[in-house]
């Protein structure tokens, strides 16, 4: 089965939670051996995993004509483009875009990332979709995420093969509610013109069924899954504090993600607990940041209560790995990777109700994301009941050992089956 | 002849309210009232009332042909004074009948039988007291808590003066041999056991109503004709379950009562009489002797303890309450001693377990097995800074079971050693006085 799929980042190179899955779930899928995937992406670096898929950088696919050679074109941009394939897209250029801003090659630059000008590149990202698919052969479309749904909509439209869209988040759940109407329609589009759509959570395909009126038969939900760890971050030697306990929480600083109730839980405890052994780190930036450095200094918290700023890679799982307890008090989150991270690592794990990985996890405690309550209770009980604590990180790291992309991969291939009509 | 017995358990917990860690040290109730009066408000006007009632007529109907025996736990009873009291006055109506046997079983309806021998006797001690006051028998067949059995604890039983006890048919344990017969101890041989017969007590109180049963729609009649179709010498057919049966696991619309109500009928006339669990141990003969070296009961299909204390929580929380036996035990502040009652009724740990087998037998404020350990580990850390609170936790129990004993003694002694001055004084008193009449002589 051949698959053209959009997406908009791929590890290494990422930004949150949805090229993680982009990986995971192209990886599960690939397993199968007769998976022929080519994931396309605004900006790779050349340092993608390119073993079991085929990286196509929008960057280096021409819409403008240039007269250039095989040696040129190899120079310039060969780490990512194979030369022969950037003259196959040529030979595809369908209309004359020469109006456009393009480079010496007749491509497109992409800033990669979430740039200021990000409605322009999605539109430059679909233009350049219609070239691709001119030139690739497949059986269906996969796009991911709003930034690549048009995108699909136009392969669809040249290839008239069957798109489905995968719905890692929707407007709703960045928003609290207050959606932006140029997305919100980006997103309605998308799901109108799809043949199916894959949400991550029960709860995500609820939104899409109620806020964006689609079809219940028409949405299914595939849950997300987790990489196993490699071997040199199960080496990590954790570095703990005797007689301290870390409470962490690691992720964007925004307001999906409902920092400000892990602030005041942690007030609780720490008003409460005598013996002040208990730390709670706030890992991540975002727009809350400081307004969650100040929030925490009024409680009067601030001297157990740290901000080490955004971690990625190998810092994270160290982070993960210092902590005796992760924290995702998310307002809403479709789905939610990170908890099953932490799991990974051993680590008792508390998250929101609202939280679409709680439909797939209960080796974890879960409480309502507003719950201040509930969840300092929690945070007091692993730090104090060591029972508990080793419960659920034994426990915990056996049930996330169960959650695997390669059953994802076999899931999605029989809905891709159904929608093709095979 | 074959011979039913029937015997049927009631017991309600007082819940437990939502207690958080910062609760800890500032408020010492535990009990959510509203919670525990509704629940035991409904289960008394759908299913203790009206079975109860039914048990009744059933018994007045058949002029002592038909028998029942009952348990209630001590919990289960004071609970039901406070809330449901008409219950209790059909019990004296029961009673009254004399065809209905009291059995006992730990007051507060805990698992103490698998830690502690002196916690454990002296509980079923008070619940034998209490069923002599209330309906004055004194009850000589035991149920522990879920049917808990084991050797252990039957030598316990035999020591305390009990001819029998009630167990589980249990697949594990019988094997090959028919819980239709009388067994008994091997390490207590006088005791006798009853075993229940699951399969026949599971098709009332479990599959009664469930249209998707093959048997469904039980009647009298084929229940009456399998129990005559046993072996000729399999004569006794335990058949033990909750009172909530009719009711609440079964729902009265299902004719539950109707079809209980039409059994003793039906028995009739295939000659099976009713027996209750004493007559049947005084009257019967032991086949042979059961080795039960671990716990077995009633509960899920592994019939043994980890219903309650199958994972690392229940442990902890099991070992972390009777940690404070002794000091409990010592203590005579009532509130506390309630408390401690309350504290250790099963149902608690229930809430803990971790098996997933979806049989959710009782309402509960918890959501998950973790909200239920929290909710009682915070409760315990205040219950056991309270009882360190009486007795200083650096001194060792035997130790302060020395000095307790010693202030005890004190006042003895101060007694005694009053009398013997008081003797000593009356004595120069003699002798002056003796010196005296000698002077005068």
């Amino acid at each position: 089965m051949k698959i053209l799929m959009f997406g908009w980042e791929f590890p290494p190179h990422i930004s949150g939670g949805l090229g993680t899955a982009s990986y995971g779930l192209t990886k599960g899928l690939a397993v199968q051996g007769d998976m022929d995937i080519t994931f396309c992406i605004p900006k790779p670096y050349g340092d993608e995993d390119k073993s079991f898929l085929k990286i196509v950088g929008m960057n280096t696919v021409p819409i403008t004509w240039k007269n250039v050679d095989w040696d040129y074109v190899s120079n310039r941009v060969g780490a990512i483009i194979n030369p022969d394939d950037y003259f196959r897209y040529r030979d595809h250029i369908y209309s004359d875009f020469s109006y456009m801003h393009t480079n010496d090659l007749g491509c497109m630059e992409f800033a990669g990332g979430y740039p200021e000008n990000l409605h322009e590149e999605i539109n430059n990202y679909s233009i350049i979709a219609g070239v691709v698919a001119r030139s690739e052969q497949f059986d269906i479309i996969h796009s991911h995420d709003w930034l690549t749904y048009p995108a699909g909509i136009h392969a669809k439209q040249v290839s008239g093969k069957k798109l489905v869209i995968h719905v890692h988040a929707t407007d709703f759940d960045r928003s609290r509610g207050n959606v932006n109407p140029t997305v919100y329609a980006i997103e309605k589009n998308g799901m109108d013109y799809a043949d199916h759509i894959f949400c991550v959570s029960e709860l995500t395909r609820r939104t899409v069924i109620d806020k964006y009126h689609q079809h219940p038969d028409k949405v299914t939900t595939v849950h997300n899954a987790v990489t196993p760890l490699p071997q040199e971050i199960l080496d990590i030697v954790p570095k703990k504090i005797p007689n301290e306990k870390v409470v962490t929480f690691l992720g964007r600083i925004t307001m999906q993600k409902g920092p400000e109730y892990f602030v005041e839980a942690a007030a609780m405890v720490l008003n409460r607990s005598k013996n002040k052994n208990i730390r709670f780190c706030m890992a991540g930036s975002g727009d809350m940041m400081n307004a969650m450095i100040r929030l925490a200094a009024e409680r009067g918290i601030a001297d157990h209560f740290h901000f080490p700023g955004f971690m990625r890679g190998r810092q994270v799982y160290e982070c993960l790995k210092a902590s005796d307890v992760y924290i995702m008090p998310s307002v809403s989150e479709p789905f939610g990777i990170s908890p099953l991270e932490a799991m990974q690592c051993d680590v008792p794990t508390i998250i929101s109700k609202q939280s679409g990985c709680a439909e797939i996890l209960s080796r974890c405690i879960k409480t309502d994301y507003w719950d201040i309550n509930a969840m300092a209770d929690a945070i007091y009980a692993i730090c104090n009941y060591d029972s508990l604590y080793e419960y659920l990180k034994v426990e915990g790291r056996r049930e996330v050992d169960e959650i695997t992309w390669e059953k994802v991969g076999l899931k999605l291939r029989g809905l891709y089956e159904r929608v093709i009509g095979w | 002849m074959k011979t039913i017995c029937f015997y049927f358990e009631i017991h309600q917990l007082r819940q437990l309210k939502r207690y958080r860690f910062f609760d800890i040290g500032s408020d010492h109730y535990y009990y959510d009232d509203f919670a525990s009066e509704s629940n035991v408000t409904e289960v008394a006007e759908k299913s203790y009332v009206p079975a109860l009632t039914t048990l009744l007529e059933m018994i007045k109907e058949n002029n002592g042909y038909f028998k029942v025996a009952l348990s209630v736990s001590g919990v289960g009873l004071e609970i039901l004074e406070q809330y449901a009291p008409q219950v209790i006055e059909l019990m004296h109506e029961l009673n009254a009948t004399g065809c209905c046997e009291f059995l006992s079983e730990p007051y507060s309806h805990g698992l103490s039988s698998l830690v502690s021998r002196s916690v454990f006797k002296k509980e079923v001690q008070r619940m034998n007291d209490k069923i002599k006051e209330l309906f004055g028998q004194t009850p000589k067949v035991l149920r522990n808590s879920g049917l808990i059995y084991s050797n252990e604890i039957s030598e316990m039983a035999a020591q305390m003066g009990f001819k029998g006890m009630l167990s589980e048919g249990a697949k594990h344990i019988l094997a090959w041999k028919s819980p239709h017969f009388l067994y008994n101890s091997i390490t207590a041989p006088g005791l006798k056991l009853l075993l229940r017969d699951y399969k026949l007590s599971d098709d009332i109180s479990l599959r009664f109503s469930n249209q998707a049963w093959s048997e469904y729609p039980l009647f009298a009649e084929t229940y009456a004709d399998w129990i005559a179709d046993f072996p000729k010498d399999e004569k006794i057919i335990n058949i033990f379950m909750n009172l909530t049966a009719f009711g609440m696991a079964q729902p009265l619309s299902s004719n539950i009562l109707e079809f209980m109500r039409a059994l003793p009928a039906c028995c009739k006339e295939r000659g099976i009489t009713f027996s209750t669990p004493t007559e049947l141990v005084e009257n019967e003969k032991s086949v042979g002797a059961l080795d039960v070296p671990y716990p077995l009961s009633w509960m899920d299909e592994e019939r043994d303890a980890s219903s309650w204390l199958g994972n690392s929580l229940q442990n902890e929380a099991f070992n972390k309450l009777y940690s404070v036996a002794e000091r409990v035990a010592l203590s005579d502040d009532r509130k506390l001693k309630q408390d401690w009652d309350y504290l250790q009724a099963a149902d608690n740990f229930r809430y803990m377990t971790t098996k997933q087998n979806g049989i959710i037998t009782e309402k509960c404020i918890y959501e998950s097995p973790f909200d239920a350990f929290t909710n009682y580990m915070n409760i315990l850390a205040d219950f056991i800074t309270r009882v360190n609170a009486q007795y200083p936790e650096d001194i060792d129990n035997e130790e302060l079971n020395a000095l307790l004993k010693m202030i005890a003694n004190q006042n003895e002694e101060i007694v005694a050693l009053n009398e013997e001055i008081a003797a000593l004084k009356s004595k120069p008193a003699k002798k002056s006085r003796k010196k005296a009449e000698q002077t005068e002589e």
